[in-house]
């Protein structure tokens, strides 16, 4: 069977996948300018590697997976230096859910009833969507990284450990850790 | 304390394992564990449902930005295609 072969037509590139591109890209990076660079990038980062495309992909995945890769740089560079002594500062803010002796909530941090969740008012559930919004957004880069790898790409653990250099261990606090905070978030934002 | 008192009092391990397992199959023992925590714990239990459904939001909340048509401009369209012409030339 003949399979077919993928070409790729630089000419038409921004018609037919800048737009594609551009919602890929904010979706998991949040923000409008850092998306249109690297849009942009990863259509000049193609051009220069035009040669090397086996025409094994779509050309919409080959580009793809160049954006992604961009995406993934720029989530390391979030996640570094001063990035970090946010997260520990989170962090250590998380362990004040818990109490320090035996691991049990503390009174004020325990989750109660979050009345939108079970409601099914379109108006309501659109408030704590927007709010949601606002709690992902303050989440330390890193842990906003992991948890969007993790749950909008459904990546495997390895690929974002290695990716994002964390150790499988630490992956899973900060799965955890963020967690707990976008629902004391939640909590604290909608009563 | 005991094992099976550390177990029941330690809810930030319970909610670690909450967390665990809706993304991966948890062991025997952490099973177990997280059950024995539940079957006494009525806030984690809350908790265990919240997170659930903070995950069913926020898959939504990708899904729907997904929809709704943010598009780049022309201007920079225009740009950008004259910038690949330029490259390929």
């Amino acid at each position: 069977m003949l399979t077919e072969t993928n070409v790729l037509n630089p000419h038409k590139w921004v018609t037919a996948y800048a737009d594609y591109l551009y919602m890929y890209a904010i979706v998991r990076i949040n923000d409008e300018d850092t998306a249109k660079d690297l849009v942009q990038e990863t259509f000049l980062a193609a051009l220069e590697k035009v040669d090397r495309f086996e025409g094994k992909s779509t050309e919409r995945t080959w580009l793809t997976a160049i954006l992604k890769n961009k995406i993934i740089d720029v989530y390391r560079k979030k996640s570094s230096g001063l990035a970090i002594a946010s997260a520990n500062k989170a962090a250590q803010e998380q362990d004040d859910f818990f109490e320090e002796d035996n691991g049990h909530w503390k009174a004020e941090y325990a989750p109660q009833p979050i009345a939108a969740m079970d409601d099914q008012d379109p108006l309501l559930k659109k408030e704590l969507n927007s709010i949601l919004q606002k709690c992902l957004q303050k989440l330390p880069a890193l842990w906003n990284a992991v948890f969007t790898m993790k749950h909008i790409d459904d990546a495997a653990t390895e690929n974002i450990c290695t990716e994002l250099h964390v150790s499988q261990a630490n992956f899973w606090v900060i799965i955890h850790r963020a967690k707990v905070n976008l629902r004391a978030c939640l909590q604290k934002n909608w009563n | 304390m005991s094992y099976l008192k550390k177990i029941i009092y330690n809810c930030k391990q319970a909610t670690f394992l909450i967390e665990k397992k809706q993304l991966k199959r948890l062991s025997f023992r952490e099973e177990m564990e997280l059950r024995i925590h539940l079957a006494g714990c009525g806030v984690c239990v809350l908790y265990n449902k919240q997170s659930r459904v903070i995950n069913d939001m926020v898959q939504q909340l990708f899904h729907d930005s997904l929809k709704n048509e943010l598009k780049l401009d022309d201007a920079f369209k225009a740009d950008l295609q004259a910038r690949i012409e330029e490259g390929l030339a």
